[in-house]
């Protein structure tokens, strides 16, 4: 753990001293908490927390207005069937579409705008941090980057931190989502430094994934920034939240996620404000399935809404 | 059930029961049949978890014992050494399948009668159990590679006592490799859980194993001692207790029939500075709390590097928080029943005695249920290396904390006790791993895991954990006869 | 095959290739004749090109990476999973064995049944290869050595051409039973338990790609397969012709492939040496120090 403020020339030893992960190990650690048997009324509760939880995404080159007044219609009313079902957490999308999500939810929703040349991050810091402040004059209340993994995986981590920490100044109030690209890091020991550089930087949220790179979110890398945000908390006095991106489509996968939140980091976690789902079909699956808890019977795909 | 220190509590997930189907008595099975011996007595065996009674077995007594000797007997000289080892490997192939496919059913029967948690019985006892017939199967026609000579021979009668921790997985570990080197067996499962083994005589009969290669008979600690003194065997395994195993070596002095022992423990789970510490937390938890701490590998001392103890006991603590102990049939259960009302004294005792001498005794807190036999994962520091807690095997979910310095005196400490069988070592530095490895006295030794078993990993143990492996190649040699050529 | 019921017309097989986990026809169009042992005709059989043989490397290659990343049990699984679809088409091979070979009932039964058992012992080495072929070695030093059996990769095996299932069934096995992938050339003359031999692999779980079986005419297309880049053995079984094998195994030099000669006096009802599965094997040994 990292506990005492660390100078910028500290950084990398402080990140390289932090303790291992013994990979196979986590693994094994994220695939027992897969066997939880969550059933009747955890279910029911386990369904609607991740309805909530969720941030509905497109992100999509052929993205329009008029895709984005869908999406946030379905946002805030996830089934027209059933008004009882709980709101999304956020709508995830471009920059440059924030105005007309923001026009579409109001206050109802937060907006949160991917940025810093999402989602390869190679772009110059003066244009990343022109598009963080052009979504937060249009409405984003949280800003998702991405971090430079060229400039982690070559060992600069000072480069990272400082950019990180520009682009949460940038934020002013807005929120800033941190995703490492898990992907691209490749192993837990470059997640679990990652996370932390992160937080020592000033994210609200540490991310998975772009959702564009295989693998996107897996158990085993929630679980080791779970354990980060955990420690992190304790020596910090400041807890972190953690959204899981890409590759999540099923309510089964969901709610895996959230066994792993209730036993890694406990309840104080299970609410929108410190976890998130980055997703587009898991919504209409966890409808599907809350469909299914309330009538008895399985649900079809005509009883869901394309947006 | 834990109290739940969140607010995502988990609604019951019972494993239902109607997948088994257990007779209200049982005989015991010789020479490919159940029979009812006329005048053994019966007793019953319960469910630890709700004390129920689900059956009565027999207490098979001497002439029982002498029937079932000598159905091995003939079925070994007249049908089974004659067989190829071909045939006989598709024997064990044919066993191996049916463990597959009624896993399920087994797994509940295995919970019921032995307390442990639906979810180990499903995932871990079963699967192993059938990969031990899978993997000595293909054993039977190769034995002249197995670097044990040209042509090794099978033994003849195998008397095979088990004990009640695992039932299944532990009969598998003794009847694959006996069958697949061609000796025919009398097993005698543990008095307070003979439901599985006897269920697997009915997977001998689905198999057409030929009659009299497999016998079970049940019965207590007087029934294993007929069986272990019988003069009609040609070989005696054993797995149980340190104290029963040395009498059977006694008996056994002077006779020519070969013995293998595989008994107690005390095992040093030794954590370093540079451990992967969430890891190793899971490894320690696992290493004690699995099974309820009934394993003979259990890591039951923990050795910290006093520069971590603090921090790591911190999450330590808060890690058994999340430890569900309640029904054995719900599978989001970690921790079951101790097996008997016998066996929970024992472990009072030896908790109490940490108490009495001394140590500071912390347990998770839990609801246990008001009926059954339970212990709450318990946490005991301050220990010293002399405390009863520190030297004897207590067999339940209770770890005892003592801290090292430097490697060598981390040795030192693991290596001082009578017993061998295993230990854990956490660190990244894989030149420590395997300096550690070459110097500890333990049969088994897990480096950043614990725990894991394979039948193609030899187990056993040093001193007083016992002599002989079980798996691998190691484990063949105890079932044939020494090769000269 | 059998005409069954003399009132009832039978259905047809086309025989095609098995490729990838497909079957596929000849990217050729072509086909052969397939005759049985008394010159009568038994079908039009694909005869593979080579444009089909590079095409079963490439699936060959695929197949290796996750076969070889499958742990040792699971490969004994599938192996025994083949030998239990092959004993539900007992029957059925012995008739074609019978056809083929020319041999009687009783033989073609014990051929195959041999056959099936051949798979079962192939199926209980791959967990114990390592165990008998892998080492801790006794080096002078404070280093922990060990060497340890990998698979080769992809392997081109010509299957012999008069043993029709049993030579078949004993130069697929070995190869694959460390985590090989392979292309065998099934016997030109007598190809007909091969096909069937497609489809039992087909149903067994087998990862695709693992093995793919080509007919056609060996000389045709090994000499590419002896040279190309990405096979790293050849298994020259059934090349009767010694002139034919020499120049292959010349081709081969090329690219340094572990090459397995013919064996021309095969007997292959004697249970085999571990040659068949150790040539194709790779050993890596790795050491480490120990110290605190």
């Amino acid at each position: 753990m990292i506990g005492t403020p660390v100078g910028l020339d500290q950084l990398h030893s402080a990140l390289k001293g932090l303790a291992g992960v013994d990979e196979v190990g986590a693994a094994s650690r994220a695939a027992m908490l897969g066997t939880r048997s969550i059933k009747a009324s955890s279910k029911a509760r386990a369904i609607d927390l991740a309805i909530a939880m969720v941030d509905l995404t497109t992100l999509e080159g052929m993205d329009t207005p008029g895709k984005v007044r869908a999406l946030c219609a379905k946002a805030m009313r996830p089934d027209p069937g059933d008004p009882g079902t709980p709101a999304v957490a956020a709508v995830c999308i471009y920059g440059d579409l924030v105005a007309t999500a923001r026009d579409a939810v109001g206050d109802a929703l937060h907006v949160a705008a991917v940025a810093t040349a999402f989602p390869s991050g190679r772009a110059s810091m003066a244009v990343k941090l022109l598009e963080t402040e052009q979504a937060v004059a249009a409405g984003a209340d949280e800003i998702d980057m991405v971090i430079d993994r060229g400039a982690f995986l070559a060992g600069d981590y000072v480069r990272v931190f400082e950019e990180i920490s520009a682009v949460k100044n940038a934020c002013g109030s807005a929120r800033l989502k941190v995703i490492l690209e898990t992907g691209e890091l490749k192993t837990l020991d470059n997640v679990r430094r990652a996370s932390w550089l992160a937080m020592l930087a000033g994210a609200d949220f540490i991310k998975t994934s772009t959702g564009k790179v295989t693998p996107a979110a897996t158990p085993t890398v929630t679980l080791v920034m779970l354990e980060a945000v955990r420690d992190f908390a304790l020596v910090h006095g400041r807890k972190v939240g953690v959204k899981a991106a890409g590759g999540i489509r099923t309510s089964k996968d969901a709610i895996k996620y959230l066994v792993l939140v209730n036993e890694t980091v406990g309840n104080d976690w299970l609410n929108p404000d410190l976890f998130r789902f980055g997703a587009s079909t898991l919504l209409n699956d966890l409808l599907l399935q809350r469909q299914r808890m309330l009538s008895g019977h399985y649900s079809g795909p005509n009883y869901v809404t394309i947006d | 059930m834990t109290d739940e220190p969140s607010g995502f509590p988990y609604a019951p997930a019972p494993e239902s029961t109607a997948i088994v189907n257990i007779s209200s008595s049982y005989g015991i099975f010789i020479d490919g049949a159940f029979v009812e011996p006329a005048d053994a007595p019966r007793f019953k065996t319960i469910n630890p978890a709700t004390e129920e009674v689900l059956s009565e077995v027999c207490q098979a007594g001497a002439p029982e014992v002498a029937a079932a000797v000598a159905a091995a007997r003939r079925a070994h000289d007249e049908v089974w050494s004659a067989m190829s080892g071909a045939e006989r490997g598709k024997y064990v192939y044919r066993l191996a399948r049916l463990l597959q496919e009624r896993a399920r059913e087994l797994a509940v029967l295995e919970s019921m009668d032995n307390g442990k948690p639906i979810r180990e019985s499903r995932d871990v006892d079963l699967p192993l159990a059938a990969a031990h017939f899978f993997y000595h199967a293909g054993w039977a026609d190769k034995l002249d590679h197995a670097g044990l000579g040209r042509d090794p021979r099978s033994l003849g009668v195998a008397a095979q006592i088990i004990p009640w921790n695992f039932p299944l997985l532990m009969l598998a570990w003794k009847v694959a490799p006996a069958l697949a080197t061609g000796n025919t067996v009398v097993l005698k499962p543990a008095e307070t859980t003979p439901l599985t083994a006897l269920a697997f005589a009915e997977l001998c009969q689905q198999a057409d194993l030929p009659p009299g290669v497999v016998n079970i008979v049940t019965g207590d600690g007087r029934t294993g001692q007929l069986l272990a003194e019988c003069e009609g065997v040609d070989k005696v395994a054993f797995t149980g207790s340190t104290e029963v195993g040395k009498q059977i070596q006694r008996s056994l002095a002077g006779t020519r029939r070969r013995l293998t022992l595989e008994l107690g423990g005390k095992a040093a789970n030794i954590i370093f500075d540079d451990a992967p510490l969430d890891e190793a937390v899971e490894g320690i938890v696992n290493g004690i709390y699995f099974n309820q701490g009934h394993v003979c590998c259990a890591g039951s001392r923990l050795l910290v590097q006093e520069s971590i103890v603090e921090d790591l006991l911190v999450r330590l603590r808060r890690r058994l928080q999340t430890l569900r102990v309640g029904d054995p049939l719900d599978k989001n259960t970690d921790v079951g029943a101790i097996n008997s009302a016998a066996q929970l004294e024992r472990i009072v005792a030896l908790a109490e005695s940490g108490d009495a001498e001394g140590a500071q005794r912390w347990s998770a807190p839990c609801t246990l249920p008001d009926r059954g036999f339970w212990f709450p994962p318990t946490i005991f520091t301050s220990v010293s290396t002399a405390h009863r807690i520190a030297r004897e095997e207590i067999f339940g979910p209770v770890l005892s904390v003592l801290t090292f310095r430097t490697p060598d005196e981390a040795v030192e400490k693991a290596n001082n006790t009578p017993y061998g069988l295993s230990a854990g070592i956490w660190t990244e530095k894989g030149s420590r791993i395997l300096w550690m490895a070459s110097r500890l006295r333990a049969g088994v030794v897990w480096a950043n895991t614990f725990n894991q078993f394979d039948p193609a990993s030899p187990f056993g143990g040093y001193g007083e954990s016992g002599f002989g492996r079980e798996g691998g190649r190691a484990g063949l040699a105890a079932y044939l006869q020494e090769a000269s050529s | 095959m059998e005409e069954g019921n003399k009132r009832r017309l039978a259905v047809r097989k086309t025989f095609k290739l098995y490729i990838g986990g497909a079957f596929p026809r000849s990217e050729s169009g072509r086909t052969y004749q397939v005759l049985d042992a008394h010159g009568g005709f038994i079908a039009n059989v694909a005869k593979a090109s080579r444009k089909d043989a590079r095409d079963a490397v490439l699936s060959a290659r695929t197949g290796h990476r996750s076969w070889s990343a499958a742990t040792a049990y699971n490969r004994g699984q599938v192996l025994y999973r083949v030998a239990e679809m092959m004993e539900g088409r007992r029957a059925q091979f012995a008739a074609e064995v019978a056809r083929a070979e020319g041999c009687g009932t009783t033989d073609a039964e014990r051929i195959t049944d041999t056959a099936i058992d051949r798979w079962v012992w192939y199926a209980g080495w791959a967990d114990k290869l390592a165990q008998v072929i892998g080492t801790a070695n006794p080096v002078a030093g404070p280093f922990f050595n060990f060497s340890v059996p990998e698979p080769t990769g992809v392997v081109v095996l010509v299957a012999p051409d008069d043993s029709s299932l049993l030579g078949l069934v004993s130069t697929i096995a070995p190869a694959i039973v460390s985590g090989n992938a392979c292309v065998a050339i099934a016997s030109q003359t007598r190809p007909i338990p091969a096909v069937t031999l497609a489809e039992v692999l087909a149903t067994s779980d087998l990862p695709a790609g693992v093995v793919n079986i080509l007919t056609g005419d060996p000389a045709e297309m090994m000499p590419s397969l002896a040279a190309h880049g990405d096979v790293n053995a050849l298994d020259l079984a059934g090349i009767g012709d010694v002139e034919l094998a020499a120049r292959l195994e010349r081709d081969a030099a090329g690219t340094v492939k572990r090459v397995r000669r013919p064996q021309p006096d095969a007997n292959w009802y004697r249970t085999p040496s571990l040659a068949a599965m150790s040539d194709l094997l790779e050993i890596k040994t790795v050491w480490h120090p120990q110290g605190i």
